[in-house]
């Protein structure tokens, strides 16, 4: 081990709502500021700063999906979004689709109902991945679920599929 | 006061009253010196319990599972086994994950909860053997201290959900009987365990007991786990296997505002694979992963190939290529029975083919990573880990610190698939945590989980088989050159070969001649478990191989599979000590068959394949339908027919079968990890691509035959016949025949 001479350095910080300076964003619902690094991408700003860690990391590469995430209710990459680019938008994470009240979103119930886990880990990510779709397209066919980027390394996708065409029919009030 | 109950000479049952009137039973474990003992003389050494049941006074029950939860639903299927003979109420049973203990800090010290293990299908074989008595022995007790209060006989009790139920249609919740029955007195002997028709949860299906959490974004991975003051370590690991660090200049990412140290790290001699750190390294220690990463990005790192590179994956195959067609004798003679030259001399025809297949990676969901917290007297840790036993010794022997000073949290895993059997990782953020200080969150990206791997081996089969007039197989020679999976894990030389060839895998016992041999390769790249083991690319060559047979005599491939089979019987099978049922093997071969209407042609381009394996225990076969059209693999259908056993939830078998059948049908299309200039080639998930929805069958059909044999594990049971039945689906839709993995680049190559 060869140890290295620490530089003098001060944490990240991030203020509370109401600062005048830095990066405005709301994150299910909630307002924050922040003031650190603009180039951070989302993902460690979420896993890190605010410990919401349903956001996940898988890849380098933009190839995963683990850290899908909505923005502005469309799908986005966390680890490729930056939080300079993220001023005055609203990201929704795997958290925030329960609802206020603690009510599961359609997509989590069919999930549920379904069984679609395996490890579990990439499945945050496939679920901000079909709200995204689910909100294009109501009734999505198989043809449009095989556009989803996403991977599961398990073999989760046919549950995934069942999962998603479950929640297409709750979403209309159906069962 | 703790109560105790034998079960055998090494294991016990025990019961005491936990706070605010709870009974807590677990199944203790006792030492091989132990043994020899009287449990009376024991005393209050074993005052910790086992996997255990505790029914708190407020109505909870919660039933521990010992096994780490990787994805194989360990923590759904144990704790319902347990829940079974308690007659408890799913509803209201909550599962805890137990970490490693050590209950005693002697030379004699046991192991709190038993073997710890995920991985190798042994969670739920292991549990059938103890972890019903824990449930039978607390209803028990519920029983007789409800006789006691209710002044009725225990025969005319019943118990369910929770309750025991008197004929007069009043009831004790076990909330009210557990402060009791927790002073009861032993029974004479165990309590005899459920019937199968009395059984309520074994054969039901249920869901993960983790699915809430995990699709809400709050089950905490060990990833995501966090102490305040933990500096976030990220590494950079020499690319060249076995190589060295040259020159580091750390000036620059020493300015990365966050950024606190670099550190080195390198291999103990000494030490075998998996439990120190597999290459020199490089690693950046950071406030936050984001410095860390950009910190990583500024260092200025030359790295030294080692003096024996690893060679490249082109030279190692031409070596197995001559090798398998050298006159030079084997490794290893795996098995030889009848006269294998004489059936070839006599043969009426010949057919021969040789298949070669990659080394591949993990690529675990979940990537390496630990959170370590080292003090002078107390290691507090968070290990994603399949062998927590194992993790444990390793954070002993860096620490210095004693069992009892040790404490190892396993969360929910994402994704194990082998690796986590080994701890390389593990060992580097302990010494990291150590080296710096300060506790330590160490995690691999994925160019780094990709190419540092413990890779399944590389594997180059020769098939050969004599055929009689009737084109009949008459005799069978296989011959497989692989580096050994066992290599530097102080395996002797001699038992290097049983990672690689099954003595007793078939077709060995079903024909008069046949000859199994093994060529051993060697090359610095490290190899390791992974999910199937060699069962998946010896399937694959003998399934293919025997789908060639067919071909090459113009006879329906089912036909020939069932021929080879033959008669059912029970053959001897190392390791599995029911034998090999092959009339279990032909009936989930014929039901695979059935599914898929086998018999109705098609004519629409598509084309059939079908395969079949036993290992682990359990059998299993696999029909798909697929097609080709303008260079475009479509799996339109997948059929996978599996019995195990007697199951004990059925919808977390299918998700196994679903997950192996994907995971086989997943690597063999497209995953290889190659050597060249003596560096992997493969760093990320587009060079090391995992399937996309669009190439997976929407599908995959799980037919699980019902069974009253004893239950065996499922996670690696549907994986290796799942790439042969792709194969010679694709030779049926096209007429190329797959020799050589992975299949895509090849497909298209051949079309």
């Amino acid at each position: 081990m060869q140890p290295a001479q620490p530089p003098q350095t001060t944490p990240q910080t991030i203020v509370p709502v109401a600062a005048s300076k830095g990066i405005n964003l709301t994150i299910n619902g909630e307002s924050y500021v922040h003031t650190g690094d603009a180039d951070m991408p989302l993902l460690w700003y979420l896993r890190d700063v605010l410990q919401l860690t349903g956001c996940k990391y898988g890849c380098d590469d933009a190839v995963c999906g683990a850290c899908t995430v909505l923005v502005d209710g469309k799908r986005a990459l966390a680890c490729r979004t930056t939080m300079a680019n993220l001023a005055d938008h609203a990201v929704t994470t795997v958290e925030g689709l329960t609802d206020a009240r603690g009510n599961l979103h359609p997509l989590q119930q069919a999930w549920i109902a379904e069984d679609a886990i395996l490890c579990g880990y990439c499945q945050p990510g496939w679920l901000m991945a079909a709200a995204d779709l689910l909100t294009r397209k109501p009734s999505p066919s198989n043809a449009d679920i095989d556009k989803l980027p996403n991977l599961c390394r398990c073999g989760s996708q046919p549950r995934v599929r069942a999962a998603i065409k479950h929640a297409a029919k709750l979403m209309k009030g159906g069962k | 006061m703790a109560a105790r109950l034998s079960l055998s000479r090494r294991r016990f049952l025990q019961w005491m009253a936990g706070t605010a009137g709870a009974l807590i039973v677990g199944v203790g474990e006792v030492s091989a010196q132990e043994a020899d003992l009287p449990l009376a003389l024991l005393g209050d050494n074993v005052t910790r319990l086992g996997p255990f049941v505790r029914i708190e006074g407020d109505g909870r029950v919660i039933i521990g599972a010992r096994d780490p939860d990787c994805g194989e639903g360990t923590h759904t299927s144990l704790p319902r086994i347990i829940a079974d003979e308690l007659d408890a109420d799913w509803q209201h049973v909550e599962v805890l994950s137990l970490g490693p203990e050590v209950v005693r800090e002697q030379d004699t010290s046991v192991w709190r909860y038993g073997h710890q293990r995920s991985g190798n299908a042994t969670s739920i074989p292991a549990a059938w053997a103890d972890l019903r008595q824990a449930g039978a022995l607390t209803r028990w007790l519920l029983l007789q201290t409800a006789a006691r209060r209710s002044g009725i006989a225990v025969n005319r009790l019943r118990t369910a959900n929770s309750r025991v139920l008197m004929p007069d249609g009043r009831r004790y919740t076990y909330a009210e009987l557990a402060a009791d029955a927790a002073n009861q007195a032993p029974p004479q002997m165990p309590p005899p365990l459920k019937t199968p028709d009395q059984y309520h949860l074994i054969g039901e299906a249920a869901g993960d007991v983790d699915a809430k959490a995990i699709v809400s974004g709050n089950t905490r991975y060990a990833i995501d786990h966090d102490y305040a003051d933990a500096l976030a370590a990220l590494v950079l690991h020499c690319p060249y296997p076995g190589g060295s660090l040259q020159s580091i200049d750390t000036h620059d990412a020493l300015k990365i505002d966050g950024v606190k140290k670099v550190l080195q790290l390198h291999p103990q001699r000494g030490q075998p694979l998996g439990h120190t750190p597999l290459s020199s390294a490089v690693a950046v220690l950071a406030t936050s992963t984001w410095a860390a990463l950009k910190g990583r990005d500024k260092l200025k790192v030359t790295w030294r190939p080692a003096k024996t590179p690893a060679q490249d994956t082109r030279a190692l195959e031409k070596q197995a290529h001559e090798l398998l067609t050298g006159t030079g004798d084997p490794d290893k003679r795996v098995r030889n029975d009848g006269d294998f030259e004489h059936a070839q001399h006599q043969a009426a025809r010949r057919v021969e083919a040789t298949y070669v297949q990659p080394f591949v990676a993990h690529a675990t969901a979940e990537p390496m990573n630990a959170l370590v917290r080292i003090d002078a007297r107390k290691a507090t840790l968070v290990v994603p880990s399949q062998l927590p036993d194992d993790a444990l010794v390793m954070v002993q022997r860096l620490t210095g610190l004693t069992p009892a000073q040790i404490e190892i949290q396993v969360p929910r895993v994402g994704g194990g698939l082998g690796r986590r059997l080994d701890h390389d990782w593990l060992a580097e953020a302990i010494m990291l945590a150590k080296a710096a200080g300060k506790p330590v969150k160490l995690m691999w990206t994925r160019d780094q989980d990709l190419t540092q791997d413990m890779y399944r081996p590389l594997a180059v089969h020769q098939l050969s088989a004599a055929l009689d007039r009737h084109g009949k197989i008459s005799g069978w020679q296989q011959r497989r050159a692989s580096p050994s999976a066992l290599a530097r894990r102080g395996v002797a030389a001699a038992q290097l070969w049983t990672s690689e060839l099954h003595p007793d895998a078939l077709p060995a016992g079903l024909l008069p001649n046949f000859q199994s041999d093994w060529f051993a390769l060697d090359t610095a790249l490290p190899r390791g478990p992974m999910r199937g083991g060699a069962d998946v690319t010896n399937a694959f060559a003998v399934q293919s191989f025997i789908d060639e047979v067919a071909r090459a005599t113009r006879t329906d491939p089912l036909k020939v599979h069932l021929q080879l089979l033959g008669e059912p019987q029970v053959l001897p099978y190392h390791g599995q000590s029911a034998g090999l049922d092959t009339g279990r093997l032909i009936n989930v071969l014929k039901l695979a068959a059935a599914r898929i209407d086998w018999d109705k042609p098609r004519h629409n381009g598509h084309g059939l394949g079908i395969a079949w394996h036993f290992g682990y225990g359990g059998y299993c076969a696999h029909a798909l339908e697929v097609s080709v059209m303008k260079g475009k693999l479509r799996i339109h259908r997948a059929v996978c027919a599996i019995d195990v056993g007697r199951v004990v939830n059925p919808r977390g078998l299918e998700a196994q079968a679903i997950g192996g059948t994907v995971f086989g049908i997943s690597t063999a299309l497209g995953q290889a990890i190659t050597v060249k200039n003596g560096q992997i080639q493969q760093h990320n998930l587009k060079q090391y691509p995992l399937a996309h929805v669009l190439q997976l069958p929407p599908a995959v059909e799980v037919f699980s035959v019902a069974s009253t044999n004893a239950p065996g594990g499922a996670s690696p049971v549907a994986v290796p016949s799942a790439a042969p039945a792709l194969a010679s689906a694709v030779f049926a839709a096209t007429t190329v025949r797959i020799r050589r993995l992975p299949l895509l680049p090849e497909l298209l190559r051949l079309l």
